[in-house]
């Protein structure tokens, strides 16, 4: 990998639950191919994840942009969703304000953000009530 | 915890097989049905006893790297949740035990090896 790293770019489909989760699993096969540690893989894998179904759940999809590298990966998550009216409530572990209809797929447990900030090394939070959210989430290699 | 080849695992207790290799390893268990809990909590190599069959059950085995799904309580995948399993190399087991039944089943055979 060069110093100037390499980006992913992808639309998260607001639409469709069945492929929620592909830019995910489409980071961790490119980090595998480029030879980062499992835990590192792991780590980016479920808080891409997590952001990506926070995306199809609450803001009809969005974009993520993924810059990798030699000593750090970022997340760049973009949404022009509803916004977070109460983000350290929305960090509380099992806070969750996602509809019966989401729960019953097996989502809406509220560990979304905190998995997020678990998994990563640092998390920043921009959000405006009816413009939509920004989150940027960093893990170190 | 002895690491169990799936196909043996699939043997001995029975198991239907849905889809996905059985060459693979299984190291542990884990059981759960929310998504995001299930995802920060299973480990690599976990066989994944759950009551979910949609299709988001497959990004999270394969982003978790889970050995291997066991559908409790003869829960079926539908075809779209079979095509991405294969697609993602995700082993999926059905199975009438409960969670717990399968638990106990499987505490006891990978502890003796």
């Amino acid at each position: 990998m060069t110093d100037a790293g390499i980006n992913f770019h992808f639309d998260v489909d607001g639409e469709d639950f069945s492929s929620a989760g592909a830019a995910s699993v489409e980071v961790k096969k490119n980090l595998r191919q480029l030879g980062f540690p499992p835990d590192v893989i792991r780590k980016v894998a479920i808080a891409m994840y997590e952001g990506e179904i926070n995306m199809v759940i609450h803001a009809n999809g969005g974009t993520a942009d993924v810059f990798v590298l030699p000593d750090e990966i970022t997340m760049v998550l973009r949404d022009q969703g509803p916004g977070i009216a109460d983000v350290s409530l929305a960090m509380q572990e099992g806070f969750s304000t996602a509809r019966d209809n989401i729960r019953s797929l097996g989502f809406g447990a509220g560990m979304g953000l905190p998995n997020m900030k678990k998994y990563t090394d640092a998390m920043e939070i921009e959000t405006e009530l009816g413009k939509g959210t920004k989150i940027v989430m960093r893990v170190k290699i | 915890m002895m690491p169990m080849k799936l196909n043996v695992l699939a043997e001995r207790l029975a198991l239907t097989h849905i889809c996905g290799e059985l060459d693979k390893d299984a190291s542990g268990v884990y059981t759960g049905d929310l998504l995001s809990w299930v995802m920060s909590h299973v480990e690599a190599g976990d066989v994944w006893i759950t009551i979910m069959s949609n299709i988001n059950v497959t990004a999270v085995a394969s982003l978790t790297e889970a050995a291997c799904v066991i559908l409790a309580e003869c829960v079926q995948p539908d075809e779209e949740t079979i095509q991405a399993a294969k697609e993602k190399n995700v082993t999926i087991f059905s199975d009438p035990r409960s969670a717990y039944q399968l638990c106990c089943c499987l505490g006891a055979i990978l502890s003796d090896g």
